[in-house]
């Protein structure tokens, strides 16, 4: 096996895997970031869900010889305890997650929408975060958060990202 | 008191804590300050709190968190009349030893349960460190009293840190009736708070079950047989060890409680190269007669001719088939819902490390460490102190990981390759294997008298019991939790002639409690069927409720909700407003849906639940778990079911079985009743009206009576 370069949140890491394996697992097990979920492995339920140059993308079902040398982000890479975006911070002032399995995917979901439109409609919200399950069912605070988010945060965070 | 020393050896919680993902802490040196003896007095005086010398305070949570915010609950009762403030301390999870009694969520049970012992626990271990405090300044005890995390001296101002007196207070026999604070003097409990442990959840650094790494651990994933019960006749690994990282395919077995089953599993160094030999490993089973005896429609069919006979009668006031036989009208239905699977987020996981020396250490997302520790120690038969859990989060649970057959696989390979073994189910295996929310059915008779008055009810209830199956209780009596559940005592209406009976119908289909368990089958037969009485008799569905109603709880929840949800306003053309109540887990719920006609269906536009749980700890917490229960009750009564043909799972993944989806969501209310009554459940109770009130609106609406789940909201089918 030749060895995939991957850049996950602005590191390079050199692995040694199948070109075959998803991203998903080459970021759960190889590159040890946890907090991108394994929810179904078909794409269907959105707890994978990183940044693929930006753009909200299902790494379950994604084999890491598609992504190489593009720019990966997780939730980790998102924003810290100490250093929140403010789709995080939205999350945390709306108390959203109950498990929190599926909220990685889901705020994911979310900066990535509010960086292509800073003031989503309820249908762009329903047209991004559908393809998003929550079981506990979190999807009404979901939307406040969303909302929040956009109403509460200087346009320039919001869409620059971090 | 002797032992109190051996406690904090016996503690053994430090990778606990950091699994939590709320403690960085160290291996600490801490100072056991509350033991009452390794005796099962431990709901008495219990071991929940611990002070290390530096003054660092650590609160065991005896109750796993799979979601439902028990890791900020329970400590928040400790923390109240411990006088500490929640982020002066540190919350560590149990490990299912006894010492820490019931340690299982489930039945909404944590706070309910809880209320007064872990109160005590706070109160008892404040009152020795105010002792200890008074000594050390030889002032009365009177003259001091304790506020975030320090004792003060009121005359003089001076205090006392509780690490500076932690020692000395640890000495003092532990007070059995500590003075509890009255609710008006709570500080934390029935407080909005954020939860201290979102932003974890929010940023990735939550730990969970599936998250957790050991050293030299090897990945595991099952072939479980699609028929769940055959034998394995042959396996063919020739493809599959040819996949690097592949170490092994052996012949394994899935322990159920009624059944064990043969299965196969793959050992590899990473996940995916398990998860690719999967797809070439080929397995030929033996399935005997599965595939003609392991479906849902023959279930069904056995159940709908238990329908035309007597059940075994679980209660009776007045003369049922007097009265029924004198009523005006009378009314006969049957009511059906499915089979149900979890899907927790979370798929099913666990590590096992079984070692030779007959010791064992798991690391598990489980609702229970004290039953897992219960069926661990009887599947590896070694004693329970020589097995050490690790709690780790839940990514949901709702039922299913009470239920230990994916900790027990994971035990049995580990033994077999002597390494630990880190395995996880694929959401095939979750949503095919089960075990299932049991599918049931209700046979129901009411008559109204010439005046519109209920006379006569029967709720008569069928199928597989989690008693009979999973616990094996002898069948030859009721199912006293259905009975007992539905009971005239537990629902509070008045009818005069009011009959519960149960007929046992069995089936292999693995099934287990699922997020209220059978007050989400039976909610639904109980309610709906109650409309339609109530229809007959041309009555309004709210007022001829509180007209058979005279338990003031249950008046005041459904007269809240006639005026939050505007009961009786004029709706526009084409809508329809459905309502509901039910107790279930101490707690009153009821709900009012409003559907508007759409296409040849309905869409579902708002919902408002009112619950009356008593004493509560976290408004919002409250409202979280109510929301969750409307989506989980809809999901129930809308999308597909579990179903089983030709002896397999119809369905295998989220593309097939479908949950409630983000654009799905109605307009919600939550309306807590501040009743100040015993503490009842959260977690649960906001479920079982959900599918009732749904289908009593969609027949305001249209006139059409739904009676079996799930029904199809574009069709009505």
């Amino acid at each position: 096996m030749a060895a995939i370069s991957l850049n996950v949140n602005g590191k390079n890491f050199s692995l040694d895997i199948d070109p075959k394996m998803p991203l998903l697992w080459a970021i759960r097990d190889f590159v040890g970031l946890k907090g991108t979920k394994f929810g179904c492995g078909i794409a269907q339920c959105g707890a994978c869900t990183v940044h693929l140059e930006g753009k909200p993308t299902r790494s379950c079902v994604l084999p890491v010889q598609a992504v190489i040398g593009k720019k990966i982000t997780t939730i980790e890479g998102l924003g810290t305890e100490e250093n929140l975006h403010p789709v995080q911070q939205a999350w945390i002032e709306e108390q959203v997650p109950q498990c929190g399995y599926c909220q990685s995917g889901q705020i994911m979901a979310a900066s990535a929408l509010l960086k292509e439109k800073a003031n989503p409609t309820d249908a762009d919200i329903d047209s991004a975060m559908r393809g998003h399950i929550c079981r506990c069912g979190t999807y009404d605070r979901i939307r406040k958060a969303i909302k929040r988010a956009a109403k509460d945060t200087p346009k320039a965070d919001v869409t620059g990202g971090k | 008191m002797s032992n109190r020393r051996d406690f904090i050896k016996t503690l053994g919680l430090s990778s606990a804590g950091l699994m939590m993902g709320l403690s960085a802490s160290s291996k600490p040196t801490v100072i056991h300050l509350n033991g009452a003896g390794p005796s099962a007095l431990a709901l008495e005086i219990n071991p929940f709190i611990v002070i290390e010398p530096n003054g660092k305070i650590i609160l065991i949570n005896p109750r796993p968190d799979m979601g439902q915010g028990s890791t900020q609950a329970v400590p928040s009762l400790l923390a109240e009349e411990l006088e500490v403030r929640l982020d002066q301390v540190t919350i560590w999870q149990s490990d299912g030893k006894g010492k820490y009694g019931d340690q299982t969520s489930g039945g909404s049970s944590s706070v309910r349960a809880l209320w007064k012992p872990i109160r005590q626990a706070g109160a008892a271990a404040r009152e020795m460190l105010v002792k200890a405090a008074a000594q050390r300044w030889s002032v009365p005890e009177s003259e001091c009293y304790a506020k975030e995390a320090k004792v003060f001296h009121r005359p003089s101002g001076k205090s006392l840190t509780y690490g500076e007196v932690a020692d000395e207070a640890s000495k003092f026999e532990v007070p059995k009736n500590p003075a509890l604070k009255e609710a008006k003097d709570f500080k934390i409990v029935g407080k909005y708070a954020p939860r201290l442990d979102v932003p974890a959840r929010v940023t990735g650094k939550a730990v969970f079950g599936i998250d957790v790494e050991v050293p030299g651990m090897v990945y595991a994933v099952m072939i479980h047989n699609p028929h769940i019960f055959g034998k394995v006749v042959s396996i063919d690994d020739t493809e599959a060890l040819k996949i690097k990282g592949v170490q092994k395919v052996l012949k394994c077995e899935r322990p159920m409680p009624h059944r064990t089953a043969e299965a196969v599993a793959i050992i590899a160094d990473n996940y995916w190269a398990a998860l690719s030999a999967k797809k070439v490993v080929k397995v030929q089973w033996d399935n005997g007669t599965v595939p003609h005896t392991l479906t849902t429609d023959a279930y069904f069919k056995k159940c709908a001719e238990a329908a035309t006979k007597e059940g075994l009668k679980g209660e009776e006031s007045g003369d049922f088939a007097a009265a029924f036989a004198g009523a005006a009208k009378k009314l006969e239905a049957l009511y059906e819902t499915p089979f149900l699977a979890h899907a927790p987020m979370e798929p099913e996981n666990a590590i096992a490390h079984v070692k030779e020396d007959g010791t064992a250490e798991v690391w598990a997302p489980i609702q229970g460490p004290d039953w897992a520790l219960r069926d661990l120690a009887g599947y590896l038969k070694i004693k329970p102190e020589q097995i050490k859990i690790n709690v780790a989060l839940l990514g949901g649970a709702f039922g299913r990981k009470a239920y230990h057959d994916f900790l027990l696989e994971a035990c049995f390979l580990s033994k077999e390759v002597k390494k630990p073994v880190k395995l996880v189910w694929t959401r095939e295996d979750d949503i095919t294997q089960g075990p299932y929310r049991p599918g049931m059915m209700a046979r129901m008779q009411g008559g109204v008298d010439e005046k519109g008055n209920i006379v006569a009810y029967h709720h008569h209830p069928i199928g597989e019991s989690i008693q009979f199956q999973v616990f094996k209780a002898p069948n030859d009596k009721p199912d006293d939790w259905i009975c007992g559940e539905l009971s005239q005592k537990e629902q509070k209406y008045t009818i005069p002639a009011f009959k519960v009976s149960f007929t046992h119908v069995d089936t292999e289909i693995p099934i287990v409690w699922w997020r209220s368990v059978y007050a989400s089958n039976f909610g639904f037969s109980q309610e709906g069927f109650l409309d339609e009485l109530i229809h007959s008799a041309g009555k309004d569905p709210l007022k001829a409720r509180l007209e058979i109603m005279t338990d003031e709880r249950f008046k005041k929840v459904l007269e809240t909700l006639g005026e939050k949800a505007k009961w009786g306003e004029k709706l526009p053309a084409g809508h329809g407003k459905g309502i509901a109540v039910f107790k279930s887990f101490g707690s009153i719920s009821a709900c009012c849906i409003t559907v508007a006609k759409h296409g040849a269906g309905v869409k579902v536009e708002k919902v408002v639940s009112v619950i009356d749980c008593g004493h509560y700890v976290n408004p919002d917490n409250v409202k979280a778990q109510t929301e969750g229960n409307i989506v989980m009750g809809i999901t129930a009564a809308v999308k597909k079911g579990v179903t089983f043909t030709h002896g397999q799972a119809d369905h295998t993944n989220f593309h097939q079985y479908h949950v409630m989806r983000f654009n799905e969501m109605p307009a919600v209310e939550i309306h807590i009743i501040e009743s100040g009554a015993e503490p009842g459940g959260v977690g649960e109770p906001g479920l079982p009206p959900i599918a009732p009130a749904l289908a009593n609106a969609v027949f305001a609406a249209t006139g059409k009576r739904i009676r079996k789940l799930p029904f199809d909201l574009n069709t009505l089918a």
